[in-house]
């Protein structure tokens, strides 16, 4: 088959996963878009295949495609159906970790095949080993984090940490300069690839539980970098289309958690945004003023009242209390009750991951708030009931400009008319820092497991 | 020289469409646009295809190796995405 033809292939591929990004623009359109990618891919597939190098290459080629095809498919499927919807980060680091490690191969494999080296090939070939290493080293770590496995939750960070960060990226500099001035080199290659693996651990480990959203749109912007990176090394516009939109797409998500924690990315990659100086002694903030409430009293509340706001945090994703919240929502709203949900940027693990959960538990995406939609209304509301959510509720991000949290957006509740904080202790959030609200005047706290809190509370409003 | 030039091009205004089209996914789907953008970067496995097809036997194994991920990040990331983005209707 002609390059040309199968260079037209690519095109069509390429303007079908733009077609796909555009239609996640609403939920109506999302599921048509995301099948114009899934149909860009298997169109650049095909024509990859039916390219002379392949049709050529013997039926030992053909066998070791079919099977590495049939594998990965197979673990694909599996990891794609069985995750739960609360498991999605973890999903997504270790997809972001795959792509990355293909990127890694396959530059390494066409270094080691060429047999004339131009200056983008090799430079390229330096940058995919990098970021493509850092990409799979990381999303490993943040998978890890994310899962408990190894790895503790919270930050890890040991003196002289940014110095040796320093001193292995020049080494990958410099090892990836090696590959440039002597493309035979191979072992130079893998230095560079030994090097970044090791970055890619060490950036990876002092990001801690709460700032995890921003670590996996990093990882996610990386992944599309390295794919654009091999794309420079195979000259292949599919892959620098495909790579440089998913990268900008990272880059986007990335600014946005960000913003939403009011932190530099610098801030938030080297762990901090966690109380280290002098934070107020909860026994001060909490003494005496704290009032602890029953699911009696609740159900009380929602008589007479006509709005009720509900806030999710990923306390709620580790009891995995949506379900629950669901059956609230409707026993509310046939009461006459108007239910919103109130959703933080960074709430939970991952952009967007509270959305996911609700959305899983069949409530209506229409109920499903922005932050700077609600916070307007939030004066109207009779009852706001946080499950699981502190530091994005924190009124101390307002007040206190020493506060680790110091400007960071938040969720107004303290602004409604009762607020019912469900959670299991006053341990704090994430930030290590107490949270007033759950000592204002208008705040009750209930102490139980958000599932097991939510489903007696329906227990008592049908009594009621 | 020319050819990188024109692959440059390329990328500089595949970013530039990349941050005009990503701005516009609403907050509400940005798990599933992470999945799916994921799958998307699963176009590496083209050139997973390609070092298979070598006759070197040590770029074909890196390239099979390269190939099971990349087909994980494709197969996984869209299905995963599909089944997400089921998810998120209207009820009447």
């Amino acid at each position: 088959m002609p390059t040309s033809l199968i260079n037209l292939a690519y095109l069509a591929a390429s303007v079908l996963f733009i077609f796909g990004l555009i239609g996640l623009a609403h939920p109506k359109s999302a599921v048509r878009g995301n099948l114009y990618g899934a149909l860009g891919m298997l169109l650049a597939i095909v024509a990859t295949l039916v390219d002379r190098e392949i049709l050529g290459a013997g039926t030992a080629a053909w066998a070791t495609i079919a099977a590495g095809i049939a594998l990965g498919s197979l673990a694909g499927a599996l990891l794609a159906i069985k995750v739960p919807m609360t498991g999605m980060p973890q999903m997504v680091a270790l997809l972001n970790g795959f792509g990355g490690g293909a990127s890694v191969l396959v530059a390494g494999a066409a270094l080691i095949d060429a047999t004339e080296t131009t200056l983008q090939l090799t430079i390229a070939t330096a940058a995919s080993g990098v970021i493509g290493a850092v990409t799979f080293w990381g999303s490993l770590v943040a998978f890890d984090k994310l899962q408990e496995w190894l790895l503790p939750g919270r930050p890890i960070v040991f003196r002289g940490q940014g110095a040796v960060n320093v001193v292995l990226g020049l080494a990958a500099i410099g090892f990836g300069a090696i590959v440039v001035v002597d493309p035979t080199a191979i072992w130079a290659y893998v230095a560079v690839v030994v090097v970044s693996s090791m970055l890619g651990v060490l950036l990876t480990i002092p990001i801690g539980g709460a700032d995890m959203p921003v670590a996996i749109a990093l990882l996610n912007s990386y992944s599309g970098i390295a794919g654009a990176a091999t794309g420079f090394v195979l000259n292949n516009s599919v892959l620098i289309v495909a790579g440089s939109l998913v990268g900008a797409s990272g880059i986007i998500l990335t600014r946005i958690m960000c913003r939403a924690m009011n932190r530099s990315l610098g801030n938030v990659l080297t762990g901090g945004g966690v109380a280290t100086g002098p934070v107020a002694k909860a026994d001060e903030v909490y003494a005496g003023r704290v009032k602890s409430t029953s699911p009696e009293e609740v159900a009380m509340l929602f008589d007479g009242a006509r709005r009720v706001v509900i806030v999710p945090g990923y306390g709620l994703a580790v009891s995995q209390a949506q379900h629950a919240v669901r059956d609230l929502t409707d026993l509310l709203e046939r009461k006459g009750l108007e239910v919103e949900f109130a959703i933080h940027p960074v709430a939970g693990r991952m952009p967007g991951h509270m959305n996911v959960l609700l959305a899983e538990a069949e409530i209506d995406y229409d109920k499903l708030k922005e932050m700077d939609e609600i916070n307007p209304t939030m004066q109207q509301v009779d009852v706001a009931i946080v499950i699981g959510a502190n530091d994005v509720v924190n009124p101390i991000a307002r007040t206190d400009p020493n506060s680790p949290i110091a400007g960071m957006p938040i969720i107004d509740v303290d602004k409604a008319r009762t607020v019912v904080v469900v959670k299991r202790s006053l341990s704090p959030g994430f930030a290590g820092i107490p949270n007033p609200l759950f000592a204002a005047d208008n705040t009750l706290m209930y102490f139980a497991d958000g599932k097991k809190a939510i489903m007696d509370l329906i227990a008592a409003v049908k009594t009621a | 020289m020319d050819a990188f030039v024109g692959v440059f091009t390329v990328f500089v205004l595949a970013m530039f469409l990349g941050f005009a089209v990503i701005t516009k996914v609403p907050p509400l789907l940005h798990t599933p646009l992470m999945s799916g953008s994921n799958a998307v970067s699963g176009i590496t496995i083209i050139g997973a295809l390609l070092s298979v097809a070598t006759p070197n036997r040590l770029t074909t194994a890196l390239g099979f190796v390269a190939l099971v991920f990349a087909t994980i990040n494709v197969v996984g990331g869209f299905l995963v995405t599909h089944r997400m983005l089921h998810m998120f209707r209207k009820r009447d």
